[in-house]
């Protein structure tokens, strides 16, 4: 008995050791205090001047940016990635492993080393950095999201479907796009899922890239936000949005996971 | 008269032309062949999955390729779909070739050993897929499609989703996909493999209904000969990337070409023998009548018996019996009783209704037609070799010790000998560093009293050796020779 309070307490102060800091910035995005921490009675002004795009351009702006690099790279990074998969996919036993090592070392790898790799490839290269470049890197480091998420499903296939579909009269075209995308259309959204939410969660690559035209996405004006002194109060209410958002997001990944399974 | 010669001629010829000209489209309906397969080897690597295989196919027919895993008959099937292409020979369809072809433009449909039915479409779309993609209109596509599962037995299963269907069903399913494309010839790949005994049964007879009702060339693949037995109007067994041989199932049973045929299909008790004469075969210790011709005088043969063709009964009528025995083992098989009967040191497997005890004495009659005679395919091992001293000989790719020859004679030439090692005479050893060269035992012959194995050497030549002992398909044995039972002869 005694053992399992201990058990289920200290599964308790995990959980709230780790949400601890969530729970704290949504709780206080409804109240209006400028300072973190200060209790002045439930209000959902902050919420409503986040809303009132005039009032926090700059803040909005950053937003938008974030969604906008977010959805291209997790869309380019998932054609790109899933055509890798279906290439590793078929090569043989040595080449397929010797691509998954490939795939997984950018994935491995520090994302400081990634920011500051690409920073030196865009400089070299001579590229004036601003939205394309974030763009670029960030589909760099999603695609072997994409390829790692696809694969499985590719594993799972029974190998004689795209040659049943050619015996069918399909061309090596249409058995791709009639049988094997279908098939692995779950991985694909996951793969897709995946790297929207590590792309807006993205800062170190990001700050690399993002140049010094003025374009801010929320990581990197949060951080020149903080340098300020003080963050700007609507960051609260924003934070526990996007919090929510990824949550959803999250959870639609997990159950499809779980649909692949059975 | 001269003048008309000419015209006459013409007339002629003509006549002729016309004339061959039926005779041929004749021949086109009737015993034209359908696939043409002709000397076709493929390679993956260094590996020989088929080896200069050639095979013809008339139409209409129902052609089971059968042999044990790893012959090549799935290859052989894979490379007419076009999913492989061959690495040597060509591969014709109704006459046209279509070796490169790629399988979206060949006039066959494959049914798969693990149905590959499209999981993210319901029976009907799966049906439909072929047809969809000749872009077929509506109506006649729908008519097809039902034709299709009314045939296989799955009428109301349109809208169903293949998942949710049994084994048994979805290869229905995967049958109709095949047929309702109206395919020249059906490509079967194992595809009863996967179902239970009893479906496997009912789905045979089915096959064998809609080849009868469809009309057209089923090429279907086995290693189960049991059922070759059963659908086939031609059997092809193949070992190792070759066809071992063609013909109806009967004659495979009844007329196995060698060894490998008759152990594969069917039980049989094969023994070594000696043709005394014409229609006389001496073994086990005893002449046989039999109705075997042409073999010459003295000569050994393997000598093959169904164990159904054993006649048993007890030891008391002494007169009657061919051969004299004891029961070593006696098994329930359901229908009948499999026995083990030792005869002068042979064991011989006898199947009959009634059992005999183990321990009994036993009488054994065969009749002269159930004794089948085969050509043995060599009597004892040959190699190529080449003197290295007086004392010494290379063959197999190893130096061997072997009796002192003479090499004096220069005129001859001792760089290209013929190495002769009788069966008995190669020594197999449990440990593979112990032999003079290493191999791996890939086929074995129970001979009644020993066992004939065929040992893959390490430089991929076959050596043929007799045992008592008991040696395992796939154990890595060491193999030596006596120096003095190497035989060398100078070409």
């Amino acid at each position: 008995m005694v053992k399992k309070i201990l058990m289920q307490t200290y599964l308790w102060i995990l959980l709230v050791l780790l949400y601890a800091p969530i729970l704290i910035i949504v709780v206080f995005s409804f109240t209006e205090a400028k300072v973190l921490g200060n209790w002045t009675g439930f209000s959902l002004n902050l919420y409503k001047s986040l809303m009132n795009t005039g009032a926090h351009h700059s803040l909005m702006n950053a937003f938008v940016n974030t969604i906008a690099i977010a959805l291209i790279a997790a869309t380019v990074s998932t054609l790109l990635g899933s055509v890798a998969a279906i290439g590793i996919f078929n090569l043989r036993a040595r080449g397929r492993k010797a691509m998954g090592f490939v795939n997984t070392i950018p994935i491995l790898n520090g994302d400081i080393i990634t920011g500051v790799s690409l920073f030196l490839l865009f400089v070299s290269l001579g590229i004036t950095q601003g939205f394309t470049t974030v763009v670029l890197a960030h589909i760099t480091f999603c695609t072997p999201y994409v390829v790692l998420s696809v694969m499985p499903r590719l594993k799972q296939m029974n190998p004689n479907l795209y040659e049943a579909a050619l015996d069918l009269g399909a061309t090596p075209m249409q058995a791709l796009w009639k049988v094997i995308v279908p098939e692995i259309r779950p991985g694909m959204i996951s793969g897709f899922l995946l790297a929207l939410t590590i792309s807006i969660d993205d800062f170190a690559v990001t700050v690399f890239t993002i140049g010094n035209q003025g374009l801010e996405t929320l990581s990197t004006y949060i951080y020149a936000d903080a340098r300020k002194g003080g963050l700007t109060p609507e960051l609260r209410p924003l934070s526990a949005i996007i919090f929510v958002v990824i949550l959803v997001l999250l959870i639609i990944i997990n159950r499809r996971a779980g649909k692949v399974k059975r | 008269m001269e003048e008309s010669l000419p015209v006459f001629v013409f007339w002629n010829e003509l006549k002729c032309n016309f004339a061959t000209g039926f005779y041929f489209r004749e021949m086109q309906s009737e015993n034209r062949p359908i696939i043409e397969v002709k000397n076709v080897s493929k390679y993956f690597d260094d590996k020989t999955a088929l080896d200069n295989v050639s095979l013809s196919i008339r139409k209409g027919e129902f052609v089971t390729i059968l042999g044990p895993s790893g012959c090549g008959k799935t290859t052989l099937l894979r490379l007419i779909a076009g999913f492989q292409t061959a690495s040597e020979g060509t591969i014709l369809i109704n006459g046209k070739e279509i070796t490169q072809t790629p399988p979206h433009k060949r006039p066959v449909n494959t049914v798969f050993q693990k149905y590959a039915l499209f999981p993210h479409l319901n029976v009907y779309d799966n049906i439909a897929f072929g047809l969809k993609l000749k872009k077929m209109p509506k109506a006649e596509m729908t008519r097809k499609v039902m034709a299709a599962l009314k045939m296989v037995g799955m009428t109301d299963y349109e809208y169903r989703d293949v998942n949710s269907l049994s084994g048994g069903q979805q290869q229905r399913v995967a049958i109709a996909r095949a047929i309702v494309n109206e395919p020249e010839v059906l490509l079967l790949d194992e595809p009863l493999a996967a179902l239970d005994l009893k479906m496997r049964k009912d789905m045979q007879m089915e096959l064998k209904e809609m080849h009868k009702t469809l009309g057209i060339t089923f090429v279907y693949v086995t290693h189960d000969q049991e059922e070759a037995l059963t659908l086939s109007d031609t059997i092809v067994v193949m070992s190792e990337g070759k066809i071992q041989q063609i013909g109806t199932p009967t004659d495979i049973y009844n007329e196995p070409v060698n060894a490998f045929v008759a152990d594969f299909i069917g039980e049989s008790n094969i023994l070594n023998g000696t043709m005394v004469r014409d229609r006389l075969v001496n073994f086990c210790g005893k002449d046989f009548e039999c109705v075997d011709e042409g073999f010459g005088e003295d000569v050994p043969v393997d000598v093959v018996i169904r164990p159904e063709d054993l006649y048993i009964f007890p030891a008391s009528d002494r007169t009657k019996a061919q051969l004299q025995g004891r029961v070593q083992s006696c098994i329930f098989k359901g229908v009948h009783y499999e026995m083990v009967v030792l005869c002068d040191g042979y064991e011989f497997v006898v199947q009959d209704y009634h059992a005999f005890e183990a321990g009994m004495e036993v009488g054994l009659i065969v009749k002269p037609f159930d004794i089948h005679i085969m050509k043995k395919e060599r009597i004892c091992n040959t190699f190529e070799g080449r003197m290295i001293d007086e004392n010494h000989v290379e063959f197999l790719g190893c130096e061997f010790e072997c009796a002192h020859v003479d090499m004096s004679d220069k005129s001859k030439d001792w760089e290209h000998l013929s190495i002769e090692v009788d069966f008995d005479k190669i020594d197999l050893l449990d440990d593979s560093e112990d032999g003079i060269l290493t191999g791996e035992v890939k086929f074995i012959l129970y001979k009644g009293n020993h066992y004939h194995l065929t040992v893959l050497s390490d430089w991929d030549e076959d050596v043929y050796v007799d045992t008592n002992d008991v040696w395992d398909d796939g154990d890595r044995v060491g193999i030596s020779v006596r120096p003095e039972d190497i035989r060398v002869t100078v070409k």
